[in-house]
């Protein structure tokens, strides 16, 4: 209460008075519910005859979209490589009494935790069918190894094998696109693996195979960044 | 419907004015995660599926779970 | 009744962008200051799918037996925004959070303050 009565509160709520009105008369004429774009609609009536899926969202996102997903994979990337180094210049401390976990407890954890990644696989499987895609199924299975970190603290993952994952499916995504540019003709939009009758599961082209790399690469990107902050305790 | 999302947007505001309030962190980051699961729930009620299912998954799991990690490796409470 | 079902998505994004924005002005913790950030990210995602709703539209995704017309849709773009929107976000965060871990260990103290040398 001490912080809204100093100079500093009253100053910067008579900001963000003013921002907020802003804000309010720049949308008065942005009627809620009304259709407003035509991009939009050109996706949703050609996307499945151009694209195969059944999912929309897929279509634009890994195809129409692709190469802001591409934007997406080298920030994470960035993010979680400058996580590791300012990380690995610190201090390390181990000064803390740890206790076991219980038997129930990590027992319940390991057994767990292949279901849980079994949820995460089918999620990024099925992108093109149905609702979820390679970053739900990815940060499903990111909450797998944060499950094995908080429970049972015995079992660690291997540092190499998670960095292989992410430098292996960061560069399969590429590969694939550029694959796509020496075939067909663009960069992203040449579907080059034949459409497939709708609803089954090898449809749409190379959409399952772009959702499979990304899904790994979340998946394993997140488990690194749990790894990294949790070093020394 | 509408009664609904007022609720729910009534909720979420008041989580988000506990969170100025709280003096003990781990308060604050539980109530973090309130916000992020009601916006979940806005976002079904905007038919948007793809978007409510990330934002359970990351905004509720594991964006809390870093805050913990961080919070126990500094100061638990705010002066 | 009317104005509130009209308005009442908008009115939700804009008191988190107000609330985070307060937030990270006023605070002096570190931590708390990051959370704020979030509630920031998490007010400008919802905005956006607000945008592109449509009155008695359905999700933009086909199903086996169901007559679904492409003309009665939501838009997908702002969803395809969002979805990348929402992981830059979180990654942030992680690393915003390892720069805060940092300051500790250097400073021994969170409270900016402190850090800054000011007064007000």
């Amino acid at each position: 209460m001490r912080d809204l009565l100093s100079i500093r509160g009253a100053i910067a709520l008579g900001l963000l008075i003013i921002i907020t009105l802003g804000l309010v008369f720049a949308t008065a004429d942005i009627p809620f519910g009304d259709p407003k774009s035509n991009v939009g609609t050109y996706y949703l009536e050609n996307g499945r005859r151009e694209t195969g899926a059944a999912n929309l969202v897929t279509s634009v996102v890994a195809s129409y979209r692709a190469l802001d997903t591409l934007g997406e994979v080298a920030v994470l990337f960035i993010a979680a490589t400058g996580l590791s180094a300012i990380l690995a210049a610190g201090t390390k401390r181990i000064d803390r009494k740890l206790e076991e976990a219980s038997l129930v407890l990590a027992t319940g954890c390991r057994l767990f935790f292949p279901l849980i990644l079994l949820f995460g696989v089918y999620l990024f499987l099925h992108g093109h069918l149905t609702p979820g895609g390679g970053f739900q199924g990815g940060a499903v299975i990111g909450s797998a190894f944060l499950l094995i970190y908080l429970g049972c603290r015995r079992r660690k993952v291997s540092n190499t094998k998670t960095d292989t994952i992410e430098s292996m499916s960061g560069l399969s995504f590429v590969l694939i696109g550029l694959i796509g540019l020496m075939i067909g003709g663009s960069f992203f939009l040449s579907n080059f693996l034949p459409k497939g009758e709708f609803y089954s599961l090898f449809s749409a082209g190379i959409l399952p195979l772009l959702y499979i790399a990304i899904g790994l690469k979340v998946g394993s990107e997140f488990a690194g960044i749990i790894d990294n902050m949790m070093e020394e305790t | 419907m509408i009664i609904l999302a007022t609720v729910i947007v009534v909720f979420m505001l008041g989580a988000a004015i506990g969170i100025f309030f709280f003096k003990d962190l781990m308060n604050a980051v539980v109530a973090s995660s309130l916000v992020s699961l009601m916006t979940t729930v806005l976002f079904f009620l905007l038919q948007a599926p793809d978007v409510a299912m990330a934002e359970a998954a990351i905004g509720v799991a594991l964006v809390t779970g870093i805050f913990v990690i961080a919070i126990r490796r500094t100061e638990r409470y705010e002066k | 009744m009317n104005f509130l079902s009209s308005y009442i998505y908008y009115i939700g994004a804009f008191g988190l962008i107000f609330i985070g924005l307060f937030i990270i002005l006023v605070k002096h913790n570190l931590i708390k200051i990051i959370i704020g950030l979030n509630l920031l990210d998490t007010g400008v995602n919802l905005f956006l799918i607000s945008v592109g709703y449509l009155h008695q539209g359905t999700a933009p995704i086909f199903g086996k037996g169901s007559q679904v017309t492409p003309a009665s849709m939501v838009d997908p773009v702002p969803q395809a925004l969002v979805l990348t929107a929402i992981v830059i976000g979180a990654s942030i965060l992680a690393l915003a959070l390892s720069l805060g871990i940092r300051l500790y260990d250097h400073y021994g103290t969170l409270d900016l303050t402190e850090v800054r040398g000011q007064k007000w």
